[in-house]
């Protein structure tokens, strides 16, 4: 399914749309490239979810955990990991079937490793600076 | 003690440096040993975590040899063991964690933990043995952008951090959009002395009225559309004239809300910290901006303003004089609050 983002006010209303539909378990793959506004969206997912800490960027610690809202948080982005596999060394498999959302940032790069059926929101620049297009599915 | 002198030795393994200090009196540097994993790094365009935390490992007890040996001292001299606590990366805190607690345990010396954070900041104590607090703290790096109040050695404020990318991190990204290579912040330095810092007016954010806190995401992502819409266009990208455009909407936020806070909190010196303090534009305007406000500027050598061990073990030098100690079960967290 596509869905038209005009601009960020719509990428939170899209956010907080997906927060309350997420269950304890819930893997959701953000795939972008550079500044098309993954954490943009992983925020606004966060704040749907009632988080009340302030979502910073997590590329420096790989993994941020927020355990202030309606389900706990983990949320990742891989952009520095090289292989899939040294996930498992920071306890991707503890996160992963945690009890809690998952929101995974940069997924494609570790696709091998993420559970078929995780959410998945492909986003793409539009037509405007400000316009993006999620191509939203599940993971095979 | 050695020559009535007190020793803390101070372990840092957060992100990539595995490193080991000796410092005396919590100020005077013995010996500072940083195993620097640049090297490893770069074929990959970033810190590879994993590779991080198996170099620790290899690493850390070279390190701690040597570290001992050029302080000529001997571990049965040592007073105090200071280590990174968080946060940063877990699989590699918990290395230098396990073998802080190890000496600990194995030579019954007391043990302190430490805020990274306030270790950038106490890297200014050894650079500078005059400075005492209060003062207001600047730390820019890879993983941070805060301005801290500092009252006193072991009571500060956190007033402002960035609410999505750290500086050094769009610094990486924009680098990469670029073609620089890594690390990207001490590229953009270099690139941008050849460019025209006012050929792109990008959007500098300074968010609302009063507020310490940072957003550079915003401006990472109008650089990449500006170089983007370039490429499309099939016109040619001058990266000086971006990094140099870029570094200055990046450096002039940081000044000015730097110092406003010393204005704000009536502090009349400014210490800066974190890997970006190495950034020449960052520490030519800031040092500009105290002159103008009165303020004294104080700024650590490069060595100092990377991680390393030596600031780690002065944080936790104040913190054992104020009566803070450890025990056996200090634990290693990824996240940690200030």
């Amino acid at each position: 399914m596509l869905i038209k983002i005009n601009n960020e006010d719509d990428t939170r209303r899209y956010g907080h749309f997906l927060a309350a539909e997420l269950n304890a378990g819930d893997i959701v793959c953000l795939v972008g490239d550079l500044g098309t506004g993954k954490t943009t969206l992983a925020k606004s997912i966060a704040e749907g979810l009632g988080v009340q800490e302030m979502i910073v960027s997590p590329t420096f610690n790989i993994v941020k955990e927020y355990h202030s809202g309606r389900l706990p948080l983990y949320h990742f982005d891989v952009y520095r990991i090289s292989d899939p596999e040294e996930l498992f060394e920071i306890g991707a498999d503890d996160y992963f079937f945690g009890g809690g959302v998952c929101i995974i940032e940069w997924a494609d790069i570790i696709a091998d490793i993420i559970p078929a059926g995780s959410r998945l929101i492909e986003i793409s620049r539009g037509d405007s600076p400000e316009e993006r297009i999620y191509d939203i599915g599940f993971t095979e | 003690m050695k020559n009535g002198e007190f020793l803390t030795l101070g372990i840092e393994s957060s992100c990539d440096e595995t490193s080991v200090a000796i410092v005396a009196q919590g100020r005077r540097v013995l010996s500072n040993i940083i195993s620097s994993q640049i090297e490893i790094h770069t074929a990959y365009g970033g810190v590879v975590p994993e590779i991080a935390s198996r170099h620790h490992l290899n690493n850390i007890n070279t390190v701690i040899d040597q570290a001992l040996a050029e302080a000529e001292v001997k571990l049965d001299d040592i007073d105090l063991i200071g280590v990174t606590k968080g946060p940063g990366l877990i699989g590699a805190l918990l290395v230098g964690m396990a073998a802080a607690k190890s000496l600990s345990f194995a030579k019954d010396i007391p043990i302190v933990g430490v805020h990274h954070l306030k270790g950038h900041i106490a890297a200014n104590y050894i650079a500078a043995p005059e400075l005492e607090p209060p003062f207001t703290a600047v730390v820019v790096s890879g993983g941070n952008t805060d301005i801290i109040d500092v009252k006193d050695y072991n009571d500060m404020d956190l007033l402002g951090v960035t609410r999505d990318d750290a500086a050094g991190e769009a610094m990486d990204k924009v680098a990469r959009v670029l073609d620089l290579g890594y690390p990207g912040g001490p590229k953009i330095d270099v690139l941008a002395k050849q460019g025209n810092p006012h050929a792109v007016e990008f959007k500098r954010v300074f968010l609302e009225k009063g507020s310490y806190d940072f957003s550079f995401s915003g401006l990472k992502t109008g650089v990449l559309n500006y170089v983007n819409g370039l490429r499309q266009q099939g016109k040619e990208i001058n990266s000086a004239d971006i990094a140099a455009s870029f570094q200055l909407a990046v450096v002039e936020v940081i000044v000015a809300k730097a110092v406003g806070a010393a204005r704000e909190y009536g502090r009349r010196k400014l210490a800066l910290a974190g890997g970006v303090a190495a950034n020449s534009l960052l520490r030519k305007m800031m040092e500009e901006a105290c002159i103008d406000a009165g303020i004294e500027f104080y700024r650590p050598e490069p060595v100092l303003c990377t991680d390393n061990a030596a600031m780690i073990a002065c944080a936790a030098y104040y913190r054992y004089k104020d009566g803070y100690v450890d025990d056996l079960s200090l634990d290693a967290y990824p996240v940690l609050d200030f």
